[in-house]
């Protein structure tokens, strides 16, 4: 997102109003853009608070692209090397098994019990598999999150 | 407009199976033409994936989409996240010439190459487009006469622009195919607020995440309703899960939550075992026998 779009903003608070999160955390919006403009934020727990509900994007009255702009906040706090452990679990999942949450034991036998076969995706397919970890090595990922 | 291969995504397949075999039922039952996408891995998880680093979740989107595009068919999703992003990374692929060459080197290394050929559906959109609520209402032969709470869940709807589905404070298409099988969608306090478990706020903060379920879960509870429809497994997994989490600190909602494949299901005549709904960690006795009345009295 360019800057000039976040230097936009009014500070009306219609983000932090909208926030579903914010009614229960210190996840305050307005404040993250306010600062973002400033200084690095990267150190901030707040910008792990955002369900990415998109509701603060879609009602600023300048269109300023908030929910885009906090991911990109995120990325920058990645690569400064802020990743929560139970992300960075996620992310290690990803790379050793190609889903995000995978299959195990429990779940192998309830699909057998109701007719189900192995699922048709990278779990069933190690060549497949191959390719996903092909890839996240090709972008970085997996140095990215070590 | 083309086939479909079924984008199962993780949530699913690997926690709730009864939803992928609900969704095969009334495909099939539908007469649409679908095979499921082999060798798809995550799509991958919009909140994690996407705020870590962009690149990476457009190639592995970008991954999925060519093996949908390698078939000719477009890929069909019954989960928001997967919706999300498969629709956005798409979207950018085909919108941004430099962003699809950089994919496209990462894509080389495995001998594939996104050409941008294909469309990213979601089953309700794709119902709601395609079939039309009083179209789908004709093939119900057993009426759900049951008071449901629609969540459409946040990224089926936003960002709007790229949805194109109207308007997401008052949207009503979810609850027209709700009430196309006889069942009759109630209003409650934030229908439109999030459930709580995206953006990676519940693998990081669970009992933040879960304070915001149960802002939903107190509307939900408040208007009385039979159960919560919902078209997104992760939305599901917060509901469900999230009330066995929330019953441990003393609060009891028991309200059944149910994915809309195994509520079409239903209304197709097919039994609650077979739409997977004793998969839920909520059971509720009350609501099982409610189906079983429904259904019996639509054999009659």
């Amino acid at each position: 997102m360019k800057n000039s779009e976040i230097l936009t903003c009014f500070q009306c608070g219609t983000c932090t109003g909208s926030c579903p999160s914010g009614k229960y955390t210190s996840l305050n919006v307005r404040r993250i853009i306010k600062d973002s403009i400033k200084k690095d934020i990267s150190e901030q727990l707040d910008l792990w608070m955002c369900t990415t509900c998109y509701n603060c994007q879609e009602r600023c009255p300048r269109g300023i692209k908030v929910t885009d702009a906090i991911l990109s906040l995120r990325e920058k706090a990645v690569k400064n090397g802020k990743i929560l452990p139970a992300h960075r679990a996620v992310c290690k999942f990803l790379i050793e098994m190609g889903h995000a949450v995978p299959i195990d034991d429990i779940h192998i036998a309830i699909r057998e019990k109701i007719g189900l076969a192995q699922p048709e995706t990278v779990t069933k397919y190690p060549r497949a598999l191959k390719d996903v970890k092909t890839l996240l090595a090709s972008t970085g990922f997996d140095e990215l999150i070590k | 407009m083309k086939d479909l291969s079924l984008f199962l995504g993780c949530v699913i397949p690997n926690r709730y199976p009864g939803i992928e075999k609900a969704t095969r039922l009334v495909l099939d039952r539908l007469g649409i033409k679908w095979s499921e996408l082999k060798e798809a891995s995550c799509c991958p998880a919009p909140g994690i994936f996407r705020s870590f680093d962009k690149v990476t979740w457009l190639a592995i989107a970008a991954r999925n989409i060519v093996l949908a595009e390698e078939n000719n068919t477009d890929i069909l999703t019954i989960c928001n996240g997967c919706f999300s992003s498969l629709m956005d990374a798409n979207n950018m692929l085909k919108n941004d010439e430099a962003l699809r060459n950089e994919v496209n080197m990462h894509l080389n290394k495995i001998d594939k190459d996104y050409k941008g050929t294909i469309e990213i559906r979601h089953i309700i959109e794709f119902l709601h487009n395609e079939i039309g609520a009083k179209n789908l209402n004709k093939l119900i032969e057993r009426p759900l006469e049951l008071r449901v709470a629609v969540h459409y869940g946040c990224h089926l709807l936003k960002p709007t622009k790229d949805r194109l589905l109207g308007g997401w404070e008052c949207p009503v298409f979810f609850d027209e195919l709700v009430e196309a099988t006889g069942a009759k969608s109630i209003p409650y306090e934030g229908k439109t607020s999030c459930c709580g478990a995206g953006g990676g706020v519940r693998s990081s903060m669970l009992e933040t995440s879960f304070k915001m379920t149960e802002y939903k879960l107190l509307g939900i509870k408040k208007a009385g309703v039979d159960c919560i429809v919902e078209a997104c497994p992760f939305c599901h997994l917060q509901y469900d899960g999230g009330q066995v989490e929330l019953e441990k600190a003393g609060k009891q909602y028991n309200i059944p939550v149910v994915h809309y494949s195994q509520l079409l299901g239903l209304a197709f005549g097919f039994t609650p075992v077979e739409v997977g709904l004793h998969l839920n960690a909520i059971r509720s006795p009350d609501f099982e026998a409610m189906i079983a009345q429904i259904q019996k009295k639509g054999m009659s």
